[in-house]
């Protein structure tokens, strides 16, 4: 009886879908931040604690399609983009959720509460960045289209489009990041020192969520562009 | 000449034995790996696929097997050595047969997908070096088979590579790959029609004692090409476009049509590898058969009669249905990512690889045509994923094939001279 087929062994497993599962997850990761944030706004500790406890689980289980997906890539597979283009996207992504984690740690383990005059400017810096994410996460799902059509020039043509909407969510963030930074500027007399030191921190970090978001789609560029 | 005379219906009973278990082995061994791609693309169902390759294996064993079946039967051997002992000829094509089965046995027993092809001409070389001397074969031609086993994957792999590409060009690039699909695909339903019905008409139905000239041929083939382009148009009209909103390109609608073309291919596929690959198991009968009628002179211009080319396919079908079904089986729900569209170009540039060859004469092997297609399609961008290790592995077991068809066919050869004198 024969079991193991060395013809069916031929087609090796496709790295790509556990590519697509994984932004997938990092993107549910920052989505989450939102109601985190909510939370922290109205002091709701036990909520905010659930949050981050959702978000530390996707992060496991987006290491987990990472480490599934190098292991899964042997140098003996023969695939239609580079190897090592594809490990650099892996990691770029997963930086995403990492990122998305250490935000909630540090906002739980310090209780930070956003001052009432930047919630709402917060809000939508956050907003944008989870946008971000969730357009990187589209773009990948384009990969799949194009991987079905061996590389076709229309679906490029819209992955390109998707990608520069991507770069332009990214510099929207960019500059709500700058007003934010100014309006913190004027008030941060008013707070105390060390938390103004951390709300900094935070807000540099969402930053970081949209540029990675915004490396993953130059790094799907350079993967699909040769 | 007088052990032939006296032992002549032994000879004829033991060949078509052992000829028949030569062929129950390609069955069983080959005819997975040519049905493999468009089950595995789960564009037919196992049993589609095996309806299909009882019809179309045995077509292509009866109707285009013959011209391979010579370049087996006295290509390797000089004919002239073998004047004075001519039962030496029967016992080597015995023991070529029965090694080669044997083999075949053993491989499909272990999942190894060899190569059919190596496994007869190496018993066959075995045989010649061991019992006549290394003179007797001739190693141009031995050279010249070994040399096409290099050219035959890459025929097949850039044959596979320019169909992808053509493809990807006309298709899955258009602004409605659904619309573009509906419109090329029969075309390629012509292309198929048309190679087999060639090279049916070109090279195969002599044996039948049909004869046409090449412009008649090339008239009745593009005939033939039409009538399944008009089936296919018939085919493709029932399929409708995917509802699904994720699925923006259409892709999902044009791997279905492609699903309904893998259906020409599988067909193609089975008729070109009966048509090759039978000339393993039927070449050395043909040859037995030949110097028992004669009483003992080796006649080269002997054709291969009509029921010995039925008995090869029939063998191939009943290793198929015994054994290479399950074979089929594990193919089937083991190839996941492969999808109809390039399913249809490896498998198609196989089969027009096959097919071409058997037409030049050329005994190749479809295991190796197939990985060269596949590799192609690989190659075009179209494969997700290759797994170049097992390509490695399956290219080693070739390897062994020769020289372990050779050390039976060796064996089995004293054996007979044992027994028989």
């Amino acid at each position: 009886m024969v079991t193991s087929n060395p013809f069916t062994a031929m087609f090796g497993r496709s790295p790509f879908q556990p590519l697509l599962s994984h932004i997938a997850k990092a993107s549910e990761c920052a989505g989450e931040l939102l109601p985190f944030f909510e939370a922290t706004l109205i002091g709701d500790w036990e909520a905010a604690t659930r949050h981050r406890e959702t978000i530390t689980r996707l992060e496991h289980e987006a290491d987990k399609l990472k480490t599934e997906l190098r292991l899964n890539l042997p140098n003996t597979l023969f695939l239609p983009v580079s190897r090592s283009d594809l490990l650099e996207l892996i990691s770029v992504q997963d930086k995403i959720a990492n990122k998305a984690r250490d935000i909630t740690g540090i906002m739980l383990g310090r209780r930070m509460q956003v001052p009432e005059e930047l919630a709402q400017p917060m809000r939508d810096y956050l907003k944008t960045a989870i946008a971000t994410v969730e357009q990187a996460r589209k773009a990948l799902e384009e990969l799949q289209e194009l991987l079905d059509s061996g590389f076709g020039r229309n679906v490029s043509q819209v992955m390109m489009k998707l990608i520069g909407e991507l770069d332009q969510l990214e510099r929207q963030a960019d500059d709500q990041q700058v007003a934010i930074r100014r309006q913190l500027f004027e008030i941060e007399e008013k707070l105390f020192s060390i938390d103004v030191m951390f709300l900094y921190k935070i807000i540099d970090w969402i930053g970081e969520l949209s540029d990675r978001a915004e490396r993953v789609g130059s790094r799907l560029q350079i993967l699909t562009a040769r | 000449m007088s052990i032939i005379v006296q032992n002549g219906d032994i000879f004829i009973i033991l060949a078509c034995l052992f000829g028949f278990f030569m062929a129950w082995g390609v069955g069983a061994n080959d005819v997975a790996n040519a049905m493999g791609t468009s089950v595995g693309s789960k564009a037919i169902t196992i049993r589609q696929a095996i309806i299909i390759a009882v019809i179309f294996e045995f077509l292509g064993a009866w109707l285009a097997g013959g011209q391979v079946t010579e370049t087996i039967r006295k290509g390797i051997i000089d004919p002239d050595l073998l004047e004075h002992d001519p039962q030496l000829l029967v016992y080597g094509m015995l023991a070529a047969l029965l090694a080669a089965g044997s083999w075949l046995l053993v491989a499909s027993m272990r999942g190894w997908p060899v190569s059919t092809t190596h496994s007869i001409v190496g018993a066959i070389v075995g045989f010649a070096v061991a019992g006549l001397g290394i003179d007797s074969v001739d190693w141009t031609k031995v050279g010249q088979i070994a040399a096409s086993w290099l050219v035959s994957p890459l025929l097949a792999g850039s044959i596979a590579y320019m169909l992808f590409r053509s493809v990807q060009r006309l298709i899955f690039e258009s602004n409605d790959p659904f619309a573009a699909a509906k419109r090329y695909v029969p075309m390629y339903v012509f292309l198929v029609g048309f190679i087999i019905a060639m090279v049916t008409l070109v090279k195969g139905l002599k044996h039948v004692g049909l004869h046409f000239s090449f412009l008649q041929s090339a008239l009745l083939a593009a005939l033939a090409g039409l009538v399944v382009m008009v089936m296919g148009a018939y085919l493709e009209r029932r399929i409708s476009r995917s509802k699904r909103k994720a699925d923006r390109m259409g892709f999902e609608g044009v791997e279905r049509i492609f699903g309904m073309l893998m259906i020409f291919t599988a067909c193609a596929m089975a008729f070109a590898h009966g048509s090759n690959d039978v000339a393993n198991a039927v070449g050395p009968l043909a040859a037995v058969i030949s110097v028992v009628e004669s009483r003992g002179a080796i006649d080269t211009a002997a054709l291969v009669p009509w029921w010995v080319l039925v008995l090869g396919g029939s063998g191939i079908v009943v290793g198929l249905v015994t054994y290479g079904h399950r074979v089929i089986a594990t193919l089937g729900t083991g190839i996941t990512e492969l999808t109809p569209s390039r399913g249809f170009a490896a498998t198609l540039a196989a089969a027009t690889t096959v097919v071409l060859a058997s037409g030049t004469g050329l005994p190749i092997s479809t295991t190796h045509t197939l990985v060269g297609a596949v590799l192609g399609v690989g190659l075009a961008r179209g494969m997700q994923a290759l797994n170049l290790r097992v390509i490695g592995t399956i290219v080693m077991s070739w390897l062994i094939t020769l020289p372990a068809g050779a050390g039976l066919a060796i064996m089995f050869f004293f054996m007979f001279k044992g027994i028989f004198g």
